[in-house]
């Protein structure tokens, strides 16, 4: 099956060989060493590890904030580890969107306005902007809470709203990182299954990164890193 | 480009409205008292330069000395009643002399006292001074000649010493010596300097050179020149004779002044403007700390921020937007400040006009040198915590607790 889609068309993103060194001399450390990793579009991905296995290095990369040591990062056609700084933020802006553990919200700014953040800087004009942001809010289910700020919201409303600002865009890959870490199992339950129905309507890819198996279990695709090497990747029979 | 920059340094400062307001609050007094220093400063150069101009251009003062001026009145002899009388027979084109020696002093009547300016002068110091008599008389040539314990006072000192009471025939004292009021003269009011010059004792010259300074010396002399004269001629004329008089030889530099109100008015707004310029610098220093109070609170504010600014990176946001906005957020805070500034300086300017006596005159050239200034002040201690934003790594930023 993977073989038949490599033919037809180039996969949406390439990992070959990546290497990430932090550091130089004696005190270099090695973070990734030496990655292969396809993702097709509308995949949803977990990856997983302990802390330091290098997941999170791998999915700055993959997001683009960062860029390889060594090794080739193709997106879509698009050599990625040749950009420049510039280069991979104007990516980020037209093709991805990202989740945070930690919300990551403007603080004392409405919902709404967190969420129209990103079509600002696509220059979006300011009435499809509001109206793009209004739709993105309401299809997190946070239609009511337009003009409230982050600290009046729960941590599952917050986590909605940066959900809602990734996706404003209507972006190619959703980059979660942790997005459940500050969230109880209910709420957790709530964040995995907005992100499935967007993988599943919106036909979004979702690169997620965890380390709950519980949360891990509601992705398509499961990959584990261990030393910075793919322990397992495997297909996750849950059915969707 | 702009608008997008502008809209999110402008939510940005509505988020912070307290602190952006504590920032700018430097600039604002910065910029406030520039406008006030200089809004009052160019009035009281104005008022100084109309109330020399009502004095007629007609108008020249001869003092001993090398330069009229404050502290520099030099130790030349002083002249005698003869050099005006000498003015008045030589020079042709002079139409009055009024020789003018003063002294401020108390004037006492019962148990009131008015310290005020005693002058002693001539009859025709009135006319100079365009002064006429509300009521009473002027003195006579032969009280003038005897220098006659007469005195002819103006409109405050006889409120001061006399309230309501007619003050003609009453006697005051000034010193030990008593002296008749025989006129009183019609109100003029402040002169534009501030000058009370209803605040006045007019005694006969001779009187005054006796009882009071007990010296024959005269501080001015003031020369009315003839309509249609030319007072530059006068001047020269008027400057060989008291030369002559003063026997300076040819190598000798004159030890007195001849001045037409021109040069006066030039030599009084010049100390004005050069006062004005002087506490403008300072206010102007004021400007300059608060320009380094934003940018302390802007760098605060970058490190405070660091997440926001690793969030709008990972958003998309490239590294001259958010240098941008950093800027324009400074900028927008420290014009904005400086408007403010503007309007609390000409609003105490105009409450102040009152107080200090001067007309209160708007500069739009230093309304705009202020906004200019502010704006400037902003761009430049904005930068430097602008680039600390926008070089951020964005990964950095987003772990930053």
């Amino acid at each position: 099956m993977i073989a038949s889609t490599q033919e037809s068309r180039a996969p949406l993103i390439e990992l070959r060989g990546v290497t990430k060194v932090y550091g130089t001399g004696q005190a270099a450390m090695q973070a990734l060493a030496g990655i292969d990793l396809r993702i097709e579009e509308g995949d949803f991905v977990a990856i997983m590890g302990h802390s330091g296995s290098g997941k999170s290095t791998c999915l700055n990369i993959l997001g683009c904030l960062d860029s390889p040591t060594s090794g080739s990062y193709r997106f879509r056609d698009v050599e990625v580890s040749q950009l420049t700084r510039d280069q991979r933020a104007r990516l980020r802006r037209y093709y991805l969107g990202f989740v945070f553990q930690g919300y990551n919200l403007l603080k004392r700014t409405s919902a709404i306005e967190n969420v129209e953040l990103p079509l600002i800087y696509r220059h979006v004009p300011a009435r499809q902007r509001r109206q793009a942001a209004r739709h993105a809010l309401a299809s997190v289910g946070l239609q009511d809470w337009e003009s409230h700020n982050p600290n009046e919201l729960s941590g599952g409303q917050q986590q909605r709203v940066a959900i809602a600002r990734a996706i404003v865009t209507g972006p190619s890959v959703l980059m979660a990182d942790e997005p459940t870490g500050n969230l109880d199992t209910a709420r957790s339950e709530e964040i995995m299954e907005l992100l499935c129905s967007l993988n599943r309507d919106q036909g979004i890819t979702v690169v997620m990164v965890t380390h709950e198996s519980d949360m891990a279990a509601y992705a398509k695709r499961i990959v584990r890193f261990k030393d910075g090497r793919i322990e397992s990747d495997e297909q996750n029979g849950r059915a969707h | 480009m702009f608008w997008n920059t502008l809209l999110l340094s402008l939510r940005e400062i509505r988020r912070n409205v307290m602190r952006s307001f504590l920032t700018v609050l430097g600039i604002v007094i910065g910029v406030a008292s520039v406008i006030t220093m200089v809004t009052l400063g160019k009035g009281a150069t104005q008022q100084v330069a109309t109330s020399i101009a009502s004095l007629g251009s007609n108008l020249l003062m001869v003092t001993p000395g090398r330069r009229m001026g404050p502290g520099s009145a030099g130790s030349a002899p002083a002249f005698k009643v003869e050099d005006g009388e000498a003015i008045a027979r030589e020079i042709g084109s002079a139409s009055l002399v009024a020789p003018v020696a003063s002294r401020s002093m108390a004037a006492i009547y019962g148990n009131q006292n008015s310290s005020t300016t005693v002058t002693g002068s001539t009859s025709e110091f009135l006319t100079l001074r365009n002064m006429s008599l509300h009521s009473g008389r002027t003195f006579s040539d032969s009280e003038a000649r005897a220098g006659a314990s007469v005195a002819i006072i103006g409109q405050t000192v006889r409120e001061t010493l006399f309230g309501s009471q007619d003050p003609l025939n009453s006697r005051i004292r000034l010193g030990a010596l008593s002296f008749q009021v025989i006129g009183l003269i019609e109100p003029k009011g402040q002169n534009s300097m501030g000058m009370d010059q209803d605040d006045i004792v007019l005694l006969p010259l001779r009187a005054f050179q006796r009882r009071i300074s007990g010296n024959q010396d005269v501080s001015m002399l003031q020369v009315q020149i003839r309509e249609g004269e030319s007072t530059e001629k006068a001047q020269r004329d008027i400057r060989l004779l008291m030369r002559d008089r003063r026997r300076l030889a040819p190598s000798e530099e004159d030890n007195f002044n001849v001045m037409d109100t021109k040069e006066i008015s030039r030599m009084l707004t010049g100390t004005t403007t050069m006062l004005t310029g002087l506490l403008g610098a300072v206010a102007a220093v004021s400007l300059l700390v608060g320009g380094i109070g934003i940018m302390n609170i802007m760098l605060v504010s970058v490190t405070e921020r660091t997440r926001e600014v690793g969030t709008r990176l990972a958003i998309g946001a490239l590294e001259r937007e958010v240098l941008m906005q950093f800027l324009v957020e400074a900028v927008v805070l420290s014009s904005s400040g400086g408007m403010f500034g503007i309007l609390l300086g000409l609003g105490a300017s105009l409450a102040l006009k009152n107080v200090v006596m001067v007309p209160f005159v708007f500069d739009p050239t230093i309304v705009m040198i202020a906004f200019l200034f502010s704006a400037a002040v902003g761009m430049v201690f904005g930068y430097f915590p602008a680039l600390k934003a926008a070089r951020l790594d964005p990964i950095e930023a987003l772990r930053h607790e």
